[in-house]
């Protein structure tokens, strides 16, 4: 994990040095989610189509007359990016069968928030992902709807300070626990599943490559940091990324062919308290409070330790006794 | 000529849009567009076609999905009706400002509540200002036709707009009606592949549906507007072509025995046919009486309009559909306002008819203009009215 010391002997050879995502866009200092998005661009090179929900990203790259994109491009709403890049995969598809268009891989990539993925955008996502499109779905994770002003989303975590679920004299913020999309991602039987984080490169990047390779539908859940939502120094983008790992809140795991591997491992998981403290939608809670999400992270931790150590690759059950006898 | 075949008319819509070379259809059921959907996918089923069937789970990702097909410049179809439609409502406007040629077939159902799946037009009323061409067909043969029509005015260099065709739910759909199917290498010719004026492809990358602030959306706004009306043109230019290759003529407003008619009835849709009946029985009882029909109702046909009724004394327009707490019906306040700056325009009356499905026999419309001649300039004592309303 020494990567960052010998950066500048290795990252040029190991990172695409093409930008697809061009300078110039309006997001914002230390914005982890454009950095999310710059690194896939990276990852998949030209031979993409992107399905761009609404949201920060659509926002701060396209606007009229001008766009960021060096990449084929679309969007047409919040909900329906997963629907709208099964419809560009569907036509693609038809068009190459037929001789209409060059005979390549293209791969489309839908890309959406948190909200276009968990809450509004579930339903199309789980309808494409259900009907097997050769499509990869990116969720940028900034755990609420920062496009419009910070308001939680299914996504947001407990005790988060947002601003509809903000804490006060009776309220400690954010009352639910984070929707666990890869999960569902998984019971889609979708053949891989991955989180990730823009604070871990390469282990990113390699997971977007293999991603693109299935044929069929894929999905990585990436998580981003939101200066800007979370009231943090914009400075600090990089380090809470890696706090969101080491502390085991957000571990960054696969899930090939119903198997399951932690990428980066963590030997002694930190305390949140060091991930929450610099920012400023938890400043509120109390140590007590603290405590009962440090039981839960834990709890979900080893829930998934649980399935890295006993679950098998759905290619290697092999039933002996068939269901089809 | 081609043979006459009986035949359902979703299914026909289904065989027409089938004879067009689709490369992709997403399609969600709902009655009474069901058949449409369901013929389509037995025609790629059994390889009579070369297309992509999505079955999505949703008509908002239907709409969705073949907006995302036509931007890779594939030819699209979809089908709904009603809550369908109103579902899909919030896409529409981008489809068309995004200049992206979708035909979509409309079999026309009421909108809940209360839930009823018979034939109105409140479904396509409240989609009328998303920039969409909107066609409506009065019996199986016209829904054939337009459809395959359809995509032609739709992809046109000229138009690049998305187009709908109306076909009245059960009472089109559902029914079996004489077909004249127009001849495949015929409609080859008529209809040539798409050429897109801009695709998703990494050949030639394009961003396509970007955000747009004030200093731009005005324009923008203005410019769909100019694109629909000018389409128009386009769509008179198709409808001759038509008539050349397959005999059919086809006006945005169709009118019958109007001339000389001191009393004009109004409709939109299947109800023109039974319409035509009663406008028979009136002559022969000695009532001056004609029929106009409005088969386009975007871009709205002013002109055509204003000539076919400039003569008449009392108009009665029949309303598929209610604009509540507004004018009454929406078809009456759209002919209302056309003929606003006329010197000499006609009495207007406005019936609210056949809502949910509620039958309207031939001897309805012969009492409806019976009633508003026999009221005259006097009659006008209610904006409108709900023919056929108990209590």
């Amino acid at each position: 994990m020494n990567i960052i010391e010998n950066f500048d002997l290795y990252a040029p050879r190991l990172v695409d040095k093409k930008e697809y995502l061009c300078s110039g866009h309006r997001a914002c200092q230390g914005c982890g989610e454009v950095l999310g998005l710059r690194l896939l661009c990276k990852a998949l090179g030209p031979d993409v189509v992107i399905a761009n929900a609404t949201g920060c990203m659509e926002i701060i790259s396209s606007m009229y007359p001008y766009t960021a994109w060096e990449v084929p491009w679309i969007h047409v709403a919040f909900e329906n990016a997963a629907a709208v890049g099964s419809g560009v995969e569907a036509g693609l598809k038809a068009l190459r069968r037929k001789g209409k268009i060059a005979d390549r891989d293209v791969k489309v990539v839908g890309v959406a928030g948190d909200g276009g993925t968990m809450d509004i955008g579930l339903q199309a996502l789980s309808g494409a992902m259900e009907r097997g499109h050769d499509m990869l779905f990116v969720c940028l994770d900034n755990e609420a709807y920062m496009n419009t002003g910070i308001q939680r989303s299914s996504g947001t975590p407990m005790g988060a300070s947002t601003t509809t679920s903000p804490a006060g004299k009776v309220s400690q913020g954010q009352k639910t626990w984070k929707k666990n999309v890869p999960e569902i991602m998984v019971a889609h039987g979708v053949q891989y599943v991955a989180t990730a984080c823009p604070s871990y490169p390469l282990d990113f990047i390699n997971k977007v490559k293999k991603a693109i390779k299935v044929k069929g539908p894929s999905y990585i859940h990436c998580f981003t940091v939101c200066p800007t939502g979370w009231r943090s120094p914009s400075e600090m983008t990089i380090k809470l990324g890696r706090l969101v790992v080491e502390t085991g809140i957000f571990p960054l795991y696969e899930v090939e062919d119903g198997k399951y591997r932690m990428t980066v491992e963590v030997d002694q998981l930190r305390p949140v308290e060091d991930y929450m403290k610099p920012q400023g939608r938890y400043r509120h809670l109390t140590p007590d409070q603290i405590e009962i999400i440090q039981d839960r992270v834990y709890q979900e931790y080893n829930k998934l330790l649980d399935k890295v150590n006993g679950l098998h690759a759905w290619s290697d059950l092999q039933y002996e006794w068939g269901l089809f006898d | 000529m081609a043979k006459r075949v009986g035949m359902e008319v979703a299914i026909a819509a289904a065989e027409a849009v089938g004879m067009c070379n689709i490369d992709m259809a997403a399609v969600y059921p709902i009655t009474p567009q069901s058949h449409i959907a369901e013929h389509l996918s037995e025609i790629v089923a059994d390889g009579r076609i070369d297309a992509e069937f999505v079955t999505v789970e949703s008509e908002h990702s239907a709409i969705s999905c073949v907006t995302g097909a036509s931007a890779t410049g594939a030819r699209v179809y979809t089908a709904t009706s009603s809550q369908g439609l109103m579902l899909m409502h919030e896409i529409l406007p981008i489809v068309s400002a995004m200049r992206l040629p979708v035909v979509m077939g409309i079999a026309n159902r009421a909108v809940s509540g209360p839930l009823n799946i018979l034939n109105d037009h409140s479904d396509i009323m409240p989609q009328r200002d998303n920039g969409w061409i909107v066609i409506f067909s009065e019996n199986g043969q016209e829904a054939v036709d337009l459809t395959i029509q359809s995509f032609k005015i739709a992809e046109h260099p000229d138009v690049m707009l998305p187009c709908c065709v109306n076909i009245d739910g059960f009472q089109l759909t559902h029914m079996v009606e004489p077909i004249e199917f127009p001849d495949q290498k015929q409609v080859n010719k008529f209809l040539p592949p798409r050429k897109p004026y801009a695709t998703l492809h990494p050949d030639k990358p394009a961003s396509m549906g970007t955000f747009a602030m004030s200093d731009i959306f005005h324009e923008v706004m203005k410019a769909k507007d100019e694109a629909l009306k000018d389409s128009k043109k386009t769509i008179l230019k198709v409808w001759a072509e038509w008539e050349k290759m397959f005999g059919r003529r086809y006006r945005p407003v169709e009118t019958y025995l109007a001339d000389d008619a001191d009393v004009l009835l109004l409709t939109m849709g299947s109800m023109g046919e039974t319409a035509e009946i009663a406008i028979n029985e009136l002559r022969e009882k000695g009532v001056a009486a004609g029929l106009v029909k409005i088969r386009l109702w975007r871009p709205f046909p002013f002109d055509e309009l204003k000539q076919a009724v400039k003569k008449a004394g009392i108009l009665v327009v029949t309303d598929r559909a209610v604009s509540f707490g507004g004018p009454g019906g929406p078809v009456a306040g759209e002919v209302k306002a056309a003929l606003y700056d006329e010197k000499k325009r006609p009495l207007i009356y406005n019936q609210i008819i056949g809502l949910g499905g509620r039958d309207m026999a031939v001897s309805d419309f012969v009492k409806m203009v019976e009633d508003a001649v026999k009221a005259g300039a006097k009659g006008i004592t209610k904006d409108y009215e709900f023919y056929g309303v108990r209590g």
